[in-house]
């Protein structure tokens, strides 16, 4: 189902993740929340931001345990764990704010 | 979490077997592959004109290769054993997941076109023609199969639904008709080497990291090397042990172990997945070339054993077929059995320390520090019903139970209807892992979580073990449907890495000696 952000049509696939990772925009990341009922807050930009640097690096989202340690340096150590990450991202850290960042779903057995 | 649009179903006292509800999962099937998909795996990349005359002619082709298949279709005498012994069926009530009803969607065609009655007299022998209809239940319910074989213990014949299930999805692929989640993922590790599409430079930022988490840990250089030339022993590991939990912690106890052992051990960029989806979708030719990897990786690398991390399927692979698909191994050490399995890697060790003053011990355990667990372990399909391990029967179940033992005071059994080889399905296995199944496998968890249930409530439970990445992912995922931690699932060598005092490591209490001499 297509999203619409700042008066662009954007495709994305069946699951609700940007077609193509070009189309990116922090807008796309606001829809998206607002579909799910979450509203963005500061804590939650840190992460997606950090998602896309990395992808950027890497082609590839963090590993679970790469994402919280730099959270964990980052913000703290109390926040360097996944129950933080669950705390923003309800459905998942690795999946929710992946879509959210514009990056395709992680896959295989994870 | 855990906001589901359908029914959970109820975890009782004891097992009970419901009243069927037909077409309760009727419609429920997975994403089709894209074309772009289908096409990377040699298939078309859509749904053929002419499909209904392919789908008999490639039926046609898989019989002729497997007489497995043959039989299995022609031998079933409908005795009924297996209807009550898939987890799919327990879950959903929908008699088509009942393993005889599920083999009939293939026999009734099988019978219309391949037997002398079917042909001639359809309705006497229950063959029908391949119609759009029966072809929509063919996607839907033979993914509604994790393909783990259970019900063939039970069958008197030896029926095995698994290779029905493959034969089906081989036959559906050839039409243009494909499933997203595997043949994406077969993708995949063509194009980048593993599943998750985890590139070279990433993996091993993220062995690194292990590397220093480990040494904050214990103070101790535990390398985790990739891509070692000359190593004596290539470590093949499902990707998500790179990237998902608990996987990693499991990752992180083989890597111990060999560091205790003194082995000379690698990771590969090339072979960076134990996984093989090939199987899953029952093609030969697939499951030959990505298990064609780990031969590639084996000889650039040098290396003379090839032993496996925890994967289910990938041991069934590794296990069952790997020489044919891959070998010969004669370049390997024919000292050591090619594959290995790493708990049966770690057991060895154990063996051999037996009775051994604890200073002279190669891993040096302390039980205590999982004294704060009550452990059970969660046999996997693919490992209990497919394989062995080391070179006693049932070592499949015994050897991943004594490595268990050895690093926990407090390890129970479930109820034994639903271990060793009448172990229940994780509910996301054979390619089903996938959150457009969400329904599928939180019913087919049923069975399983009933009987962790029981064991939380009558011995105390407080974790899960297992040495599958699908059971892993599956259970992380599945816990908080029924109202459990999702961390209760964990690593085999995760309680291995919890317990092993590497030598030269800062404990706890070597800290608090060192504050006490301040003190003094």
């Amino acid at each position: 189902m297509p999203i619409e952000v700042d008066g662009k049509v954007l495709e994305t696939d069946e699951e609700g993740y940007l077609a193509n990772i070009n189309d990116w925009v922090p807008g796309v990341a606001d829809v998206m929340a607002k579909e799910d009922g979450l509203e963005l807050t500061d804590e939650h930009w840190d992460i997606i931001n950090f998602l896309r640097e990395y992808y950027e690096e890497y082609q590839i989202a963090p590993a679970v345990r790469v994402l919280t340690k730099a959270v964990g340096k980052k913000l703290g150590k109390d926040k360097g764990n996944s129950k933080y990450l669950y705390g923003l991202f309800p459905y998942g850290p690795g999946k929710q704010a992946c879509r959210y960042a514009g990056l395709p779903k992680p896959t295989g057995c994870v | 979490m855990a906001k589901a649009e359908f029914e959970i179903p109820e975890l009782k006292e004891y097992p009970e077997i419901p009243p069927i509800q037909p077409g309760a999962m009727a419609g429920t099937k997975p994403f089709t592959a894209k074309p772009e998909m289908q096409e990377a795996l040699g298939f078309p990349g859509e749904l053929v004109e002419d499909w209904h005359d392919r789908a008999i002619e490639a039926m046609g082709d898989l019989l002729g290769k497997y007489r497995s298949l043959q039989v299995f279709l022609d031998a079933c005498v409908k005795c009924g054993s297996c209807t009550d012994k898939c987890h799919y069926y327990i879950g959903t009530t929908d008699p088509k997941n009942m393993p005889v009803a599920r083999q009939d969607l293939l026999r009734k065609v099988y019978r219309r076109h391949f037997t002398f009655a079917g042909k001639y007299f359809p309705k006497l022998v229950g063959a029908e023609d391949l119609t759009e209809e029966v072809l929509e239940d063919w996607y839907s319910y033979f993914h509604q199969c994790s393909q783990c074989r259970r019900c063939s213990v039970f069958c008197p014949y030896g029926i095995d639904t698994a290779e029905i299930s493959m034969a089906a999805r081989e036959i559906m692929d050839r039409i243009g008709l494909g499933q997203k989640y595997c043949n994406e993922i077969i993708g995949k590790v063509f194009k980048v080497g593993n599943n998750l599409g985890l590139p070279g430079p990433a993996l091993a930022d993220t062995l690194e990291g292990l590397e220093e988490d480990v040494l904050d840990e214990t103070g101790v250089e535990v390398k985790y090397p990739l891509d070692k030339k000359g190593a004596e022993i290539l470590l093949v590991t499902p990707s998500a042990d790179f990237f998902a939990e608990p996987h990693v912690d499991g990752l992180i106890g083989y890597g111990k172990v060999f560091h205790e052992a003194g082995a000379d051990w690698t990771l590969s960029s090339k072979a960076s997945e134990a996984a093989n989806f090939g199987m899953f979708i029952g093609s030969y030719e697939n499951m030959r070339k990505i298990s064609l990897r780990i031969r590639e990786a084996a000889l650039e690398l040098g290396v003379k054993r090839i032993v496996f991390g925890e994967c289910g399927h990938a041991w069934r692979v590794a296990y069952s077929f790997l020489n044919t698909l891959a070998g010969p191994w004669d370049f390997l050490d024919p000292n050591y059995p090619v594959p290995q399995h790493i708990c049966e890697y770690t057991y060895n060790i154990l063996k051999e320390d037996e009775g051994k003053p604890d200073e002279e011990k190669t891993l040096k355990l302390d039980k205590s520090q999982n004294d704060d667990m009550v452990v059970t372990f969660h046999d996997s399909c693919n490992v209990a019903r497919a394989t062995r391990m080391g070179d006693k029967p049932g070592g499949q179940f015994t050897i991943p139970r004594e490595v268990i033992k050895a690093a926990c005071n407090n390890y129970v059994e479930m109820d034994p209807d639903t271990i060793h080889e009448k172990t229940f399905c994780c509910g996301g296995g054979g390619g089903l892992l996938t959150d457009d199944l969400m329904e599928v496998r939180v019913k087919g968890a049923m069975p399983r979580m009933q009987a962790l249930n029981n064991a939380i409530e009558e011995h105390g439970v407080t974790n899960m073990a297992a040495i599958c990445a699908i059971c892993k992912a599956q259970f992380t995922k599945i816990l908080p449907y029924y109202g459990m931690g999702m961390d209760m699932i964990v690593s085999v060598h995760q309680l291995i890495s919890n317990a092993l005092i590497l030598t030269g490591q800062t404990t706890d209490e070597d800290e608090d000696d060192s504050a006490g001499d301040e003190d003094e």
